[in-house]
């Protein structure tokens, strides 16, 4: 028991730094929520029941466009993909964790937490890695949720006039620029945003994933190309 | 959308984000994620928010603007340099906004 307190509270700690990042990002994801229409309790509600930021933000501009759900549910589905590569990653170090207490931390399961816990596997594998991620999940989640609600309560006040809305393809350009890794990636992101401009005029936003679509199969395309170089 | 439809559309991306989540952990030892698709999912994240951002800052209100009355476009250059540079959401975001309200000013 001892040595699994370790762990937890060691994953928290190795998890501070990032936080810096985590907060604003909650805060953000609630005052977007805001300006769309929503109330607090459904912005907050939505960090609690989705907790997946870049998916919340590109519904919630979505939303504003007025689209059909069903291409927002598959447009957060297609941007979560990455997270079965975290799970194929994360997998063996939970395997020996019951499932029912798996499954709290593997629904608050984070880029950040996937990062702080991957990172440290790579160098030392803690005693218990299950708990060095449960402790890392968790101080994150409680970050993003205290951050989430003060963002609810603050996005009441901001007034439409400011061009909020504007903040949604920032945040995005953040995001993007920190998931391009190499040339291969360099080329995804330019055939999927130069389609998306092409067939913006398709019906219910259908063009962001036929876009997506081809800006992956451009990027597996060019790294066989390029042969994996950097 | 209003209203309790919205609570559906939270709980339809909470569903299958929890699944995309439990995937491979559920499936250890099972199932392993086969290697065309763990390097097609390497570009997701690039091709999506790429997908997401160009065409909202080329087009002004419905159409298409690539001159320099397009502030957003502007305005979405200066975040894109912050964006390489730091990769920091906040900064990006108050960077490129103070262009966007500067520009929008003149």
């Amino acid at each position: 028991m001892k040595s699994k307190q370790k762990d937890f509270l060691s994953g928290a700690r190795d998890s501070l730094p990032i936080l810096l990042g985590v907060a604003p990002f909650g805060l953000i994801c609630s005052v977007a929520a805001i300006s769309v229409g929503l109330t607090p309790f459904e912005a907050t509600g939505m960090s609690f029941v989705v907790f997946a930021g870049a998916s919340q933000l590109a519904v919630l501009q979505l939303l504003g466009e007025g689209t059909v759900w069903i291409v927002m549910v598959l447009t957060t589905w297609v941007i979560n993909l990455r997270f079965t590569m975290y799970s194929a990653s994360l997998a063996p170090y939970l395997q020996t964790e019951p499932v029912l207490r798996k499954i709290p931390f593997v629904y608050a399961l984070s880029d950040q937490a996937f990062g702080v816990s991957m990172t440290k596997f790579a160098n030392e594998v803690p005693k218990n890695p299950a708990w060095y991620f449960y402790g890392s999940v968790s101080i994150i989640w409680f970050t993003w949720m205290i951050s989430a609600i003060i963002g609810a309560l603050l996005g009441a006040l901001i007034p439409a006039s400011w061009g909020l809305d504007f903040a949604f393809p920032l945040s995005f350009l953040a995001l993007m620029f920190a998931a391009i890794k190499d040339k291969a990636t360099v080329v995804a992101a330019l055939v999927g945003g130069g389609t998306a401009i092409l067939v913006k005029g398709l019906p219910y936003n259908l063009g962001l994933i036929l876009a997506a679509t081809l800006g992956i199969a451009a990027g597996v395309f060019a790294e066989k190309k390029m042969g994996g170089a950097k | 959308m209003k209203g309790t439809s919205v609570w559906f559309l939270f709980i339809a991306m909470a569903v299958g984000t929890f699944a995309l989540r439990f995937s491979f952990i559920y499936l250890f030892g099972k199932v392993d994620m086969p290697d065309w698709l763990r390097n097609a999912l390497k570009f997701v994240p690039a091709s999506v928010l790429a997908a997401l951002v160009f065409p909202a800052l080329v087009y002004s209100e419905g159409a298409l603007d690539v001159s320099l009355n397009n502030i957003r476009l502007l305005a979405g250059i200066g975040g894109a340099l912050v964006a390489w540079r730091t990769k920091n959401v906040m900064w990006t975001i108050i960077v490129g906004m103070v262009l966007f309200w500067l520009l929008g000013s003149l």
